[in-house]
């Protein structure tokens, strides 16, 4: 018997070092020995011993050298579960980038080549920064994960096509050494890094990012070719206006509406605003001005359905968030109330992008299914505001960046109801 | 629409046995059998070195209410009692019994041909007499679970034939070959407890258990409703199988499903019973699926208790080369041990040897907050907060989360996408918070005196 414990102590000390060998940590070793109450009680005691153990071997040499009796074949210990799913943050990364591939394309082919050059600048400018930086401070590169690259990506889609190549350069670079890194890389970002990017541009550059709309398929005509990348934006006037997304076109018209009183003014904002109106299936295709990625809600769409397919975002989000936007922009966002056009305010600006794609990033997302829906119809209400009566045309991405900071706050708020509680209510 | 649970995912079913038969496997010349095979305390070893005992004879007294018997799974002479190793993870006082080859039963071990008209008081007597505790994999003493007190009392009866773990098919297996002592195993637990309904709950990637059970069900007039469930993991579990099929919400811990009105057995533990109130016989065998990517040959067998799992390995054709990880029960909620001495138990429903490649442990990458261990989630918590709070000793506040209501199904931490090892903190957590419960217990008490 006594035999057979020595033997006992020197096999649970092969298994130690084997456990250590199979690259667990040390806080994992920890508890994976503490899986019973005893067991934690004993832990200081035991990690006391520990550093006795390490001493040892040396006195029990003699005791080790005897053979064993059966031959002893090792294991990896590790806590349960046992199997994972294939799914990573890297695959899922790279999923939304590629669902974002028909987009893509369909700026590419909109806004000409120019924008193509522009994502890529964009997607480059992140990445380089992310690696650059988290090699000068000496942490682990996580530039394989993929997020880089999404952010680069979604910060380009942000851009009008018309703006010089440096834009989305220093808007990536600060998106990602500012919003992100900072506060400790992916997972900790309080804030959506390509939009608190595309704000940075917003207030530095407000020249560039309000004026340098340029039409659809401005390639095609007015002596310029696909490849053209020297673009001057003012040459795209209409009636010496700068040629304006939709929803500045409508703002203005209604705006004018309600403040003037010259008849032929009313008479022809009027007309403007029908003529918009009309605009809906051009929204759809992305036959209209308006920035990179967001003119064409269908192509959106298409990946963001297979994005839903897959569960890689909650429809939570962008149910709440659209909803509102297309409920409130019926109510107040006609000529008088009741009369808005719900259609041309669920597919005008970057609603249809920002719903998707940006306001459904988890990081910056509450975490709990309620909190998502309070978090998706906040959205919905500041852009209403921002739409209807703030200084801007469109509010998405300040509406999306605004409820960010109250993360926090919606996920202590919102927690789901625990299994069973619904019992105990019921008893009492 | 079937019935099911709230949250819950799919870990791929790899049932590679569900078409095998389940085969004796051969006498071991040596079983090792453990004196804590069950929750609660220890039993109390009867015999000492040199003993000759008799299969089914028993070896040690239960060593308390929540405590069962061990009895000697072969005739032969006791060896030894000593310290070996456990699937429990520590080393436990376990008895050594050499084989005489003969395999005679103990003459106590009878049938008693009245069986069916005894009351249940003698049923809790001979199912506790026969050392019965939870076949599924947590092992609870069986006659605890019969004996509710008198202002909780048990309507319904669920028996679970689940069997949600991938690879497992030992239940699988044990519904289609002996569906009618299931049922009258069942019909005993209901009598025991006078419950109105009895169900027998099976996943439905198990059609032909289900019709198997039907049948018998039919042909030997039981008052029993099979049920079948919508695949998802972890169904079996007792909380989630009330809830599927009652509708019911058993409370948090410690709250027990007596609370509701239910009584879950498994369908392993109702044919011990069967034969514990029939033929007074003991529980010294049962089936265990060998399986896993690293065995040679997949088996279902029915193997003795105590017997190595080396054993068992061996009759399934051996380790592939790439063995890994050797697992006592499922790989969701089995335990990973260092090795193959350690012998079955009464809990043992499996045993898993997973590859190099299955066994890997990826790095954590940091929580992007996909929510999705919320999802899937059976008792609606945030695992993930939880983690994140055990992990920075924030016990308290993760207390207040409801830590100590997660069951450590693993449903979190098999969808992580960034393979952090939640119900590894969540349990570091759940084990800390009990001993600082525990510590600040003895401090009032000393104060008190």
């Amino acid at each position: 018997m006594a035999d057979e414990k020595v033997e006992m102590n020197q096999s649970s000390e092969q298994g130690k070092s084997d456990n250590n060998q199979s690259g667990m940590n040390d806080n994992q070793e920890k508890s994976a020995n503490s899986a019973t109450p005893e067991a934690t009680e004993k832990k200081k005691v035991a990690d006391q011993e520990k550093t006795e153990v390490k001493a040892k071997p040396s006195k029990e040499k003699p005791v080790k050298e005897k053979k064993p009796e059966i031959p002893v074949r090792r294991f990896t210990l590790s806590s349960s579960p046992h199997i994972r799913d294939t799914d990573s943050v890297q695959k899922i990364m790279s999923t939304v980038t590629i669902t974002l591939l028909p987009a893509i394309l369909g700026a590419a082919w909109i806004f000409g080549f120019r924008a193509l050059m522009l994502i890529f600048l964009g997607m480059a400018g992140a990445i380089i920064t992310e690696w650059v930086l988290q090699k000068l401070f000496g942490a682990k590169t996580t530039v394989a994960d993929g997020s880089a690259m999404l952010t680069g990506l979604l910060l380009s889609f942000n851009l009008p096509a018309g703006v010089p190549w440096w834009i989305p350069v220093v808007g990536s670079v600060f998106a990602i050494s500012i919003a992100k890194l900072p506060f400790g890389g992916l997972g900790y970002n309080p804030l959506n890094p390509a939009l608190a990017g595309r704000a940075f541009l917003l207030a530095s550059w407000p020249l560039h990012m309000t004026k340098d709309w340029l039409p659809a398929f401005w390639w095609k005509g007015s002596g310029y070719g696909y490849f053209a990348w020297k673009v001057e934006a003012s040459k795209f006037l209409v009636d010496g206006q700068s040629y304006a997304t939709p929803l500045e076109v409508s703002k203005s018209a209604l705006t004018t509406i309600k403040s003037e009183n010259v008849p032929e003014l009313v008479a022809a904002a009027h007309q403007t605003l029908s003529t918009v109106g009309d605009l809906l299936f051009d929204l759809i295709k992305g036959n209209v001005g308006g920035c990179i990625g967001e003119t064409s809600a269908l192509l959106i769409l298409i990946g963001a359905a297979y994005l839903l397919y897959k569960n890689y975002i909650d429809w939570r989000t962008p149910f709440s968030f659209i909803g509102v936007v297309a409920i409130g922009g019926w109510i107040f966002g006609g000529t008088s109330f009741f009369t808005g056009d719900m259609m041309f305010h669920i597919f005008a600006g970057g609603l249809i992008l920002g719903a998707f794609y940006m306001a459904t990033d988890m990081v910056t997302s509450p975490i709990t299914p309620k909190g998502r829906l309070i978090f998706g119809a906040g959205c919905g209400l500041i852009t209403l505001m921002i739409r209807m009566i703030g200084g801007y045309p469109e509010g998405v991405s300040y509406a999306i960046l605004l409820m960010n900071l109250t993360v926090p706050l919606i996920d202590r708020w919102f927690v789901p109801k625990r299994f069973g509680h619904k019992t105990i209510k019921a008893q009492n | 629409m079937k019935k099911t649970f709230r949250g819950g995912t799919h870990p791929p079913e790899w049932k590679l046995t569900a078409e095998q038969p389940g085969e004796k496997l051969k006498l071991p010349e040596k079983v090792y059998v453990p004196i804590l095979q069950h929750i609660g305390a220890p039993a109390i070893p009867l015999v000492k070195k040199g003993d000759e005992v008799k299969k089914g004879q028993p070896i040690a007294d239960p060593g308390g209410f929540v405590s069962v018997p061990v009895h000697s799974p072969v005739s032969g002479k006791v060896v030894s009692i000593g310290t070996y190793p456990h699937a429990f993870g520590r080393d436990v006082e376990t008895i050594t019994i050499e084989s005489d080859g003969a395999d005679e039963w103990h003459e106590n071990i009878k049938e008693d041909a009245d069986w069916e008209s005894v009351d249940a008081k003698t049923i809790r007597e001979r199912v506790r007499n026969a050392g019965l505790a939870g076949m599924g994999g947590a092992a609870f003493p069986t006659h605890v679970k019969l004996s509710p007190p008198e202002e909780k009392p048990i309507n319904t009866v669920i028996i679970n034939g689940a069997e949600c773990e991938p690879y497992l098919t030992s239940d699988h297996r044990l519904m289609l070959e002996k569906p009618a002592e299931i049922l009258a195993g069942a019909q005993i637990v209901s009598k025991a407890v006078g419950a109105k309904r009895t169900f027998v709950g099976i996943e439905d990637n198990k059609p032909d258990a289900v019709s198997v059970l039907k049948k018998a069900v039919k042909d030997g007039k039981f008052d029993i409703k099979v049920v079948s469930l919508p695949v998802k993991y972890p169904q079996g579990a007792e909380k989630q199988l009330i809830n599927a099929i009652t509708g019911r919400e058993v409370p948090p811990p410690p709250g027990l499903p007596m609370d509701v009105g239910c009584l879950v057995q498994n369908v392993g533990s109702c044919v011990a019973i069967y034969n514990a109130v029939r033929f007074n016989k003991p529980l010294i065998e049962r089936y265990v699926t060998v399986s896993g990517h690293a065995v040679n040959n997949p088996v279902n067998l029915i193997a003795r208790i105590g017997t190595p799992f080396s054993e068992l390995v061996e009759a399934a054709g051996g380790y592939t080369k790439d063995a890994a990880k050797l697992l006592n029960g499922g790989p969701m909620m089995g335990s990973a041990q260092w090795t193959d001495m350690v012998p079955v138990i009464k809990g043992t429903s499996g045993i898993v040897v997973l590859n190099k490649e299955e066994a890997y442990i990826s790095d954590e990458q940091p929580c992007i907050c996909c929510g999705r261990c919320i999802s899937v989630c059976p008792v609606f918590l945030l695992p993930t907060n939880i983690a994140r709070l055990a992990e920075f000793e924030r016990f308290e506040d993760a207390e207040n989360l409801g830590a100590l209501e997660c069951m450590e199904c693993g449903s979190c931490t098999y969808v992580c996408p960034s393979k952090r090892n939640l119900v590894h903190h969540i349990r570091f957590g759940k084990t800390s918070i009990m001993a600082l419960k525990k510590k600040e217990a003895q401090q009032t008490k000393s104060k008190g005196a």
